[in-house]
């Protein structure tokens, strides 16, 4: 398992170099540069602040120059849009926010998920069901921007239960934002649920656990429930990618400092230095979210075995 | 003999979009204290639904008891609620399944599926349990029980995972076990330890046993009655030599002589011509006429009652009403009949 691990970890190193490779020159090929937009600089004033960040070198020296910051954990300077501040500052000052949305959002969305999907399968055919497919149905093809504004407007302006937007009341501010990052999980959750239940149920050793006496709640906890939860944690990668992206849109609704509000702006603004890093601490917790779900299947199923696990 | 268990007149039907499927047209039986009866017929002749409306396994939502009654231990089965089956399945009455592969849960280790009824039935510990459980393991002959209690499904042969199967149906110590095809999906040199295993453990645990299969080699091994059935009835019924030796429904002679033996001359193997009735639209008289050789016309018009060949022995078939014609059982039946002492082709000697 720990030979496993470790391999996983290199392949990840090389995988986040690629992708830093990529993105550092896509973003060069970009029209744009962080200096284009300071029109009250002077042409010599530009030139100094280009040669101050290394704007003007050859593209090759540029990208050894970051790539050699980034092996020894610099992900360089801000140059417009914190003004001289570190992108590891920037990034880590704005992970709060976002890191407790996504968090709230991806367990409320999961969990309730499960729970809908559980019941529709017990309850196959019936209102329930249909309910619970007309929600699911709902939570995948409203966009998360559409849901929020529903959100502020009911529950923020109408009802005046939470704030409408801003980072201000602690818990309270997080609580509209996590339901719309919650949406996409829970319907991608129930439906998976649903099917596999059904099928799950279906199976010749629910079958022999009922001959066996087990009630009805018996054998969806404790037979069903499990072997069910398999095609999900799958799906927890995607999932995850959701709740990211959800999140660059959903933060600039509520106005939340977090950091898809910030990588938005950064992009707008051409700042090199905070897309590349915030690219990078996307990709890297990407990449840990799929290895947790590799992990995580053999935790659920005992028949996948990870190479050289043999215990 | 004590009869542990009394099927009178069941009927049962499926509502399914296409209509109501007719599935157990009336089916009467008795199991006996110790015995072994095995229910033999075609796919879809509705022997396995018989025994899962005994455990009450079909779906509430679309099997329906139509008529009839399951007696056990003084009560009807066809009526208990499901909390009040809960009890009995497992406990008095269980059951084992036909694909030891599937039949057992993936995700679980197989020493908690073990202890998994004892724990639900008998008012015991855990670890009382797990002790139970390794001797049940032992029991069925799995070498290293202790270890490998904590296994999963996935890591024991086909042959080694019926043997828990069985091990977790006679944990209780049921009345009744229901085989359903226990032997289908193994290897022939496995189904017959299997075969032997169960023998061995129903001497052992005095519990009766109903065995589905189709395969007639089976029977003759395991069996002490056999119930033939067709079209969702009994058509046959009798001790294993009764109906081996002196059969007397035109289905019995059909699968007897399809049945593959050492010494056949001919090496082409008789198939039953024509294909199961459709029981959306049962036919009016007897469900076989349509396929056999022998029916009368009666078989068109009227369902055969059945007639009693001996106290043991009974078929549902015109051709043993006193004013039928007689007709000549196909060869190789004829070849069995001539050594069963009371056969009308007895020829000296026994079975």
């Amino acid at each position: 398992m720990a030979k496993y691990i470790g391999k996983r970890l290199i392949y990840m190193v090389i995988t986040l170099a690629l992708i830093a490779t990529f993105t550092f020159f896509l973003m060069k090929v970009l029209p744009g540069s962080p200096v284009a937009s300071a029109d009250k600089l002077s042409p010599e004033q530009r030139a100094v602040v280009e040669a101050r960040y290394g704007l003007n070198d050859p593209l090759p020296v540029q990208y050894f120059n970051y790539m050699f910051g980034l092996v020894q954990g610099d992900l360089g300077i801000s140059i417009n849009q914190f003004k001289g501040a570190e992108v590891t500052d920037v990034i880590l000052s704005r992970m709060g926010p976002s890191a407790q949305i996504g968090f709230q959002g991806m367990v409320l969305g999961t969990v309730l998920g499960i729970l809908l999907g559980m019941i529709a399968a017990l309850r196959q055919n019936t209102w329930v069901d249909y309910t619970s497919t007309f929600v699911a149905i709902v939570g995948i093809s409203i966009p998360s921007f559409v849901f929020a504004s529903l959100l502020q407007y009911w529950f923020g302006l109408k009802w005046d239960l939470f704030p409408v937007a801003l980072w201000k009341d602690g818990f309270m501010s997080s609580v509209l934002p996590s339901v719309a990052l919650a949406m996409f999980p829970l319907a991608t959750a129930a439906r998976f649920i649903r099917t596999e239940m059904i099928e799950v149920l279906g199976s010749d050793y629910i079958t022999l656990a009922k001959a066996k006496g087990a009630s009805g709640s018996e054998i969806a906890f404790k037979h069903a429930f499990r072997n069910a939860l398999i095609p999900l944690v799958t799906v927890l990668g995607p999932m995850a990618v959701s709740i990211l992206t959800g999140s660059l849109v959903v933060e600039q609704i509520f106005a939340i400092p977090g950091i898809g509000e910030q990588f938005v702006k950064s992009i707008i603004v051409s700042d090199f230095s905070i897309i590349m890093g915030t690219t990078i601490f996307f990709s890297v917790f990407l990449i840990l979210i799929i290895l947790l779900v590799d992990i995580l299947y053999g935790v659920i199923d005992p028949r996948i075995r990870l190479s050289g696990g043999k215990s | 003999m004590e009869k542990i268990l009394q099927v009178k007149d069941l009927e049962l039907s499926f509502n399914t979009q296409a209509g109501e499927v007719k599935a157990i047209r009336g089916v009467n039986f008795d199991l006996y204290k110790g015995e072994t009866l095995a229910i033999v017929g075609e796919s879809g002749s509705g022997k396995s639904v018989t025994t899962k409306s005994i455990m009450r396994l079909l779906p509430e939502s679309s099997a329906e008891f139509k008529n009839g009654e399951i007696l056990f231990g003084g009560r009807d089965l066809t009526k208990l609620s499901d909390k009040e089956m809960q009890k009995i399945r497992g406990k008095e009455i269980s059951m084992i399944f036909q694909d030891p592969m599937t039949s057992l849960n993936p995700t679980m280790p197989i020493g908690r599926q073990l202890t998994e009824p004892l724990l639900k039935h008998q008012k015991i510990s855990k670890n009382e349990a797990k002790k139970v459980a390794i001797d049940l393991l032992r029991l069925v002959g799995m070498p290293k029980p202790e270890l490998r209690m904590k296994q999963y499904p996935h890591q024991f042969s086909g042959g080694q995972r019926q043997r828990i199967v069985i091990a977790i149906s006679l944990a209780c110590n049921p009345k009744i076990l229901i085989a359903d095809e226990p032997t289908t999906a193994l290897d022939v040199t496995i189904q017959a330890q299997i075969l032997e295993l169960m023998k061995d453990l129903q001497k052992k645990i005095d519990t009766s046993i109903i065995f589905i299969t189709h395969d007639l080699g089976v029977v003759a091994n395991v069996a002490d009655r056999v119930a033939v059935m067709y079209g969702g009835k009994i058509v046959e019924i009798g001790t294993v030599d009764e109906i081996f030796y002196n059969p007397q429904h035109p289905y019995t002679w059909g699968l007897l002589s399809s049945m593959p033996s050492l010494d056949t001359e001919d090496a082409k193997l008789y198939a039953i011509p024509g294909t199961p009735p459709d029981l959306l639209d049962p036919p009016k008289g007897d469900a076989f006429a349509l396929r056999s050789e022998y029916a009368l016309s009666i078989d068109m018009e009227q369902n055969p009652p059945f007639f009693k060949v001996s106290d043991t022995h009974s078929a549902a078939t015109w051709l043993l009403h006193p004013d039928a014609p007689q007709v000549e059982p196909p060869v190789t039946v004829i070849e069995r009949m001539k050594k069963f002492p009371g056969s009308r082709y007895y020829e000296g000697g026994a079975v």
